[in-house]
């Protein structure tokens, strides 16, 4: 034992000195991303590669939401908040060559809106009535409408600028003026990019980094503890967190995400269109004792807002957990003890594991709650389709400030509210920042007191990595690993 | 034995294409539209329509099924629906790994096997046949993940001797790659190796209860002699038959292995094309392992009959 002992104390003193001049990086990642242009699928893990490292936009977000400039220097919006005039920066030149100035702009937002467009966030996009280039640094957009957050739009990985030249290859090759320039993907097992060394920007410390995909939370684990990988920001394992916390080699960072985990309810289907049985189901549910259970971390909610993000506001005691408040507002709404309902429960153990705790909790007001476990393609088919044929199922809404999916004409909520429409209109035109925030709130108000979902928990972002590595981001507002401010200390 | 040929091969080319019918028909009844999956649930009408046509999704199913079997039928296995790739360049680089694998594992399932059944049968009652078989009973009732799992935890973690997963690549040198197939190979090998060790010991036992077993001893044979000689090479049919079956059984487990492994394998292929509803991946995947399967069930038939010339002689 001694010996060993000692083996391990010399091993660990010749590693050291390699430490110090590290330059490499390899992450771990859950999901395989199915291809890698940002602006022809939505899968969250193209995001995690790309965004940042290879592709860039006008504007980019940090971990606060914050638009920042970035191929955009700078710019000016007119005082009907129609037109943008977007200053270029000069001399940017993507990873094959090819230039980048205000033609790339209008190609690449033409191309977002056009009838063939395959990009998941049109919507994005649809405001845009024109993109006129004075001079090749200066691009104008013109918008059909005020659109309040077109520059955070404009700042997400679906609205990188594109190449015209590589615009078809990008989804297995992807050529972007980023950090980062593509090197290989062995499908299966890793995307691996090199430092751009002609970037316009500051040149990342990392000169190398490797996304690796490991599916099995057990196998990840494993992965971090046996040093194959530096970092795993969405670590999948949280049972094995008490274990990594113990062992100096690792720091545990748990933040903030923009995942709203809710109960989503029918609006359609009685009773589910009485707002008194809605606020039952949210009296019946013990936010805390969910968290608890599913082991993950997380901060209850009453609204669709997450903490962190400027303009939320604490919700989460509109309907407190009383047992007794929810059979009464059940008997009120004539809803007889020993009532069914279906919860159509997608893969995730969030929505596995946590309809198994709803469940019981409903139990104890009078509510049977029959669980169908279903796939991804079903749920998307059964109840996020147009035959939205459920009674209430639990999923995470992970994109970032979604306020607008109760305000849509067809959603899977069936919650057509005209007062909420109303205040929506004014939200998204509304642009002085403080009106926006001041507008964000009361349809978040609105949303708790009606309750078109059972808002349950905003999800924790948890991250494992190597106590020597500085800058990788805590909280995940959006998916995205921003490697060119990461780095490795002594 | 030609007339066996033609006839062989004519059932297997039946029986693929049965095979591939019934993957596409029951793809096509499932949930399993790829366009909102890859596209998100924020995707417009307009957009998903857009992508359908892109993949050829807006043809209907009778000239899909058709072009599909027609291209397969001059060997162009379409493009990856997700990937956007050549499935038959996914598979190439998938079968690098897969079958390394395969091979490493039926080879230890043998060399661990046979001669542990042989030794066994032939201290039938000894202690040492009790524990070995006792030990087979423990191996059958492993499963491969939970072995791989710990295989993982015990050799990668704790004493840093493997890769807790993942696949060094062939361009990193024959000795990484196979190294880094060393835990998984072991984690299929086992529990097939306590099944084929149960059926070896079984069936030399029953060997060396027949007459020409105790004529050898008769004549002056030892009993290791007659054992090797006679009573093994006879006891081998009902084992290759184990094997062959045993085969199908590896294709599924690679599936599990290789997620656990993280290996870029056929079998991580065929689970990640499932869930992205890459129908084109998944469709390929099945006809290629059905047609596996049905090859290696020829490959035994053709071993039976070198075992034992009697098998087939009435067909000739």
């Amino acid at each position: 034992m001694k010996r060993l002992l000692t083996a391990t104390l010399i091993a660990a003193a010749l590693s050291t000195p390699a430490y110090a001049a590290k330059d490499t990086i390899t992450v771990g990642m859950q999901l395989e991303p199915p291809n890698l242009d940002p602006t022809g699928g939505a899968a969250a893990a193209i995001r995690e590669v790309n965004y940042l490292n290879i592709f860039e936009g006008l504007t980019r977000v940090d971990e606060n939401l914050n638009p920042h400039p970035l191929l955009a220097e700078s710019w000016t919006i007119s005082a009907d908040g129609l037109t943008y005039t977007f200053k270029l920066k000069t001399g940017v030149k993507f990873h094959d060559g090819a230039a980048f100035d205000c033609s790339v702009v209008k190609f690449t937002y033409e191309r977002a809106v056009g009838p063939d467009s395959t990009n998941g966030q049109k919507g994005y996009f649809e405001p845009i009535a024109k993109t006129e280039c004075p001079d090749p640094a200066t691009a104008v957009i013109t918008l059909k409408r005020p659109t309040g957050r077109f520059l955070f739009a404009m700042g997400l990985s679906d609205s990188v600028m594109i190449s015209p030249a590589t615009a078809a290859t990008n989804k297995a090759t992807p050529v972007g003026t980023g950090p980062f320039r593509f090197s290989r993907w062995v499908k299966g097992d890793r995307v691996e990019m090199l430092r751009n060394d002609s970037y316009w920007g500051a040149k990342p410390a990392l000169k190398m980094v490797t996304f690796r995909f490991i599916s099995d939370p057990t196998a990840a684990a494993a992965a971090v503890m046996a040093g194959d990988l530096d970092a795993f920001p969405n670590f999948p394992a949280p049972e094995t967190l008490d274990q990594i916390r113990a062992d100096k080699r690792f720091t545990v960072a748990i933040g903030t995400s923009s995942g709203k985990i809710v109960l989503s309810l029918n609006n359609a289907r009685a009773p589910f269109d009485d707002v008194r049985v809605r606020r039952a189901l949210a009296h019946a549910i013990d936010r805390k004792s969910l968290i608890d259970a599913l082991g993950g971390g997380g901060t209850p909610i009453g609204s669709h807002y997450v903490p962190g993000d400027a303009a939320y506001i604490d919700l989460s005691n509109t309907y407190p957990y009383d047992p007794a408040k929810a059979r009464a507002l059940l008997a009120e709404a004539g809803v007889k003890p020993g009532f069914v309902m279906t919860l159509r429960l997608p893969p995730p153990a969030y929505a596995r594991r946590g309809g198994e705790v709803i469940a019981a909790m409903l139990e104890q007001v009078g509510i049977t709650a029959k669980i169908e476990n279903i796939e991804w393609a079903q749920w998307l088919d059964q109840v996020f389709g147009k035959s939205t044929n459920f009674d209430a199922t639990i999923v995470a809404h992970v994109e970032a400030r979604d306020l607008d999916v109760f305000a849509r004409d067809f959603y899977y909520f069936n919650y057509k509210n005209t007062e909420y429409r109303a205040i929506y209109a004014k939200y998204i035109e509304a642009a002085d920042p403080a009106a926006q925030i001041a507008l964000a709130q009361q349809l978040q108000r609105k949303l708790a007191e009606d309750q078109p979902a059972v808002f349950l928990y905003a999800g924790a972002k948890t991250g494992v990595w190597n106590s020597k590595l500085r800058g990788l981001w805590i909280n995940g507002p959006i998916p995205a690993n921003h490697m060119a401010v990461v780095s490795w200390v002594d | 034995m030609n007339l066996f040929l033609v006839r062989r091969v004519l059932g297997l080319l039946a029986t693929v294409l049965a095979a591939s019918l019934v993957v596409f028909i029951v793809l096509e009844v499932l949930p399993s539209d790829p366009a909102p999956l890859m596209l998100g649930t924020e995707a417009r009408p307009d957009t998903l329509a857009a992508l359908r046509r892109e993949l050829g999704l807006d043809q209907p199913s009778w000239w899909r099924v058709v072009t599909w079997i027609g291209n397969l039928l001059r060997g162009d296995l379409g493009i990856s629906y997700t990937y956007r790739v050549p499935v038959s360049e996914l598979i190439g680089a998938r079968v690098e790994v897969t079958l390394p694998l395969a091979m490493m594992a039926i080879a230890l399932s043998t060399s661990i096997a046979i001669p542990i059944g042989v030794f066994s049968a032939s201290r039938r009652g000894a202690a040492s046949d009790t524990a070995v078989m006792a030990g087979a009973q423990l191996g059958i009732a492993m499963p491969n993940f939970w072995l791989g799992i710990l295989f993982i935890l015990v050799f990668a973690v704790w004493l840093g001797w493997f890769p807790a997963g993942g696949f060094a690549g062939w361009d990193k040198g024959v000795g990484a790659a196979l190294h880094s197939l060393v835990l998984p190979a072991f984690a299929l090998a086992l529990p097939q190796a306590a099944i084929l060790s149960r059926v070896t010991r079984a069936s030399v036992l029953e060997t060396l209860g027949q007459d020409y077993v105790r004529t050898a001893r008769a004549k002056g044979l030892t009993a290791t002699v007659a054992l090797w000689r006679h009573a093994v090479p006879n006891a081998l049919i009902p084992v290759v038959t184990i094997l062959g079956l045993q085969f199908s059984f590896l294709l599924a487990g690679t599936v599990i292995i290789e997620n656990v492994f993280t290996l870029p394998g056929l079998g991580r292929l065929m689970f990640q094309s499932i869930a992205q509803r890459d129908l084109i991946v998944v469709q390929d995947l099945v006809v290629l392992m059905a047609t596996s399967v049905i090859v290696i069930n020829f490959v035994v038939d053709i071993i039976y009959r070198l075992l034992d010339p009697r098998i087939g002689a009435g067909a000739q």
